[in-house]
């Protein structure tokens, strides 16, 4: 089911939570709503579920109008962040309850979440209550809970937040083979860049309620339409007039006509990859990275004075980028 | 010494003010003669006054519990103008002396009062019956299962009703499902404490029944009857079995709470 916000606009009170909102999601996507907190992703997410009435503007899901449908006749299946577990309820309850309420038979419903607790790798945790599951397994239920009745559309928000680093790593995965599988259109709302990046193959990042691009992962880090998105995806060090990657600024040790002064503040060794701290002698901090290789050929060490030049540096004129080489 | 201060105050003025007048009920039946107790219990309009409690009990409590849920939903998921007044007004009656609700009854269904005409024109009575006695013992209870509810659908946010919406449950199933499951135990406690002031009840209904025996009198006014006639065996007899129903309530209530922390 194809997604489509035109004009979307939410207060709530004097704070303007989605600002003129206007995304595409195509059917058969996984995309990404990527933002600070407080950038309106989340209100973005349960406007399309029907959990908010937008303002104004309106929500089309497959081509029509569905601003006025109650989110119990959208056909979407939604997963909070803190799963919104039916306590009261076993696990085995809690994935059967879209297909309980739409009075499926009873085989029916038991083969179907059998299938469920199969997929999210739960079998045998049926009779459980979910204060007797971990975080991940909880996060797992209500995913399988959300896909029971056949959704056309899966949106999460902040699906894996408050998880720990490893089962998080572990659902991204998990998430993204199931969208390769079933090809259900998902949109999951994130704070956390690298996850977007990862996992989705369209990500819309948005600041203060407004949406400032939309477009796959690669393209948002290598043509990034505003300074926003340029230090918001991925790192990026301020540098003259324009914005200049970590991966892009070449180390000397000796200075030429065009490189800048920099001392060494601070090395941090992350597997194959270093990270230099450094400070510019106007002040202006910048992070280099580079290969351990490169790090141990300069033989680079704090307190060292280095000379750094800008392979490729973006500049901004108002909202469109320019690459200079 | 410190560790137990608090306790000793605590448990030292329970005694005093509670158990002490409870235990002297006691004693004072031993005195009078239990035989004498007894009698009075049995009598025909002892009988009839503990019914008639009990049918006043088994129309306020249904009606309270059903209003005290509403009334929490609207308190707590629909935010509407006026809201916090409604929220005031619940709590009128624990600040209110049962004796004025009586009276402002009396001025309402009474013979000038408001409504007073209309009922007596159709053949109806209201005062010194069933319908004043069931009005004033709703009113003084309505407080207590709105005041439990409340707090635990606050605390239990919207999300899993939220989410149960989005599983394709309606508004009624979401209620049935969701909601009602997982404040039941506030409910239940809620309906303990209004049985338990419903069973209890003496000022209100006291000015607006007339304290007639065999008729309109209650279990607490057949208290005061036997009281004032001197037979205090009697009164003793059925203050006891009153305070036997408020120890079984009690005893209800500290197996129920347990239960809620969990759930």
């Amino acid at each position: 089911m194809s997604i489509q916000a035109r004009h979307v606009s939410k207060r709530f009170g004097d704070f303007h939570a989605l600002d003129d909102v206007s995304i595409d999601v195509e059917s058969g996507s996984l995309t990404a709503l990527l933002g600070p907190s407080g950038s309106g992703k989340s209100t973005l997410l349960r406007v399309i579920a029907g959990l908010e009435r937008p303002d104004e503007g309106e929500i089309v899901l497959d081509g029509e109008d569905a601003t006025a449908v109650a989110p119990q006749r959208r056909g979407v299946g939604f997963v909070f962040q803190h799963y919104a577990a039916f306590k009261h309820m076993t696990v085995r309850d809690n994935v059967g309850f879209a297909l309980e309420v739409r009075k499926r038979p009873r085989a029916e419903i038991r083969s179907r979440v059998d299938e469920l607790l199969q997929l999210v790798q739960l079998q045998g945790f049926g009779d459980r209550y979910p204060a007797q599951l971990s975080g991940g397994q909880r996060q797992r239920m209500a995913l399988a809970r959300a896909l029971a009745a056949r959704p056309k559309v899966l949106l999460l928000d902040e699906p894996f937040g408050a998880l720990d680093a490893r089962v998080r790593a572990e659902l991204r995965a998990w998430l993204r083979k199931l969208h390769e599988e079933t090809h259900t259109t998902t949109v999951f709302v994130t704070h956390d860049q690298e996850e977007a990046m990862e996992v989705a193959d369209r990500v819309v990042v948005m600041n203060k309620g407004r949406v400032e691009q939309s477009a796959a992962p690669r393209e948002l880090y290598d043509r990034p339409s505003n300074e926003f998105v340029m230090s918001f995806v991925g790192r990026a060090n301020r540098f003259g007039d324009g914005w200049v990657r970590p991966h892009d600024l070449h180390v000397t040790l000796e200075p030429n006509g065009s490189t800048r002064e920099v001392l060494v503040e601070r090395l941090v060794h992350v597997g194959h990859e270093v990270r230099a701290e450094l400070i510019r002698d106007d002040g202006e901090r910048l992070v280099l990275q580079l290969t351990r290789d490169e790090a141990e050929r300069l033989e680079l060490a704090a307190g060292q004075i280095v000379y750094v030049r800008p392979t490729r540096q973006t500049v901004f004129e108002e909202a469109r980028p320019k690459d200079v080489r | 010494m410190r560790k137990y201060g608090p306790r000793s105050i605590a448990l030292g003025y329970l005694l005093i003010v509670l158990v002490g007048p409870l235990a002297m009920i006691f004693w004072r039946i031993e005195a009078e003669g239990v035989g004498k107790a007894w009698s009075a219990l049995t009598e025909a309009d002892t009988i009839h006054a503990f019914k008639v409690t009990l049918i006043l009990a088994a129309i306020a409590v249904p009606l309270n519990t059903i209003f005290g849920v509403v009334c929490a939903l609207a308190i707590v998921r629909r935010p509407f103008p006026g809201k916090g007044l409604v929220n005031a007004f619940v709590d009128l009656p624990l600040a209110l002396s049962p004796v004025v609700v009586g009276l402002s009854l009396f001025l309402l269904y009474g013979r000038t009062g408001w409504f007073g005409p209309w009922f007596t024109g159709h053949g109806i009575q209201i005062l010194f019956a069933l319908p004043a006695m069931v009005l004033a013992t709703v009113f003084v209870s309505v407080p207590f299962v709105a005041r439990e509810v409340v707090p635990t659908l606050r605390e239990l946010g919207d999300e899993q009703e939220q989410a149960a919406r989005t599983l394709g449950a309606s508004g009624w199933q979401t209620f049935w499902r969701i909601t009602l499951p997982s404040i039941r135990w506030a409910i239940i406690y809620g309906v303990v404490l209004t049985t338990a002031r419903c069973l209890g009840e003496y000022g209100a209904v006291a000015v607006v029944s007339g304290s007639i025996s065999g008729r309109t009198e209650t279990a607490t006014l057949r208290v005061q009857d036997y009281y004032e006639n001197l037979n205090q065996a009697g009164a003793y007899g059925i203050s006891l079995a009153l305070a036997g129903i408020a120890l079984v309530v009690l005893v209800v209530m500290t197996l129920l709470k347990p239960q809620e922390a969990a759930a």
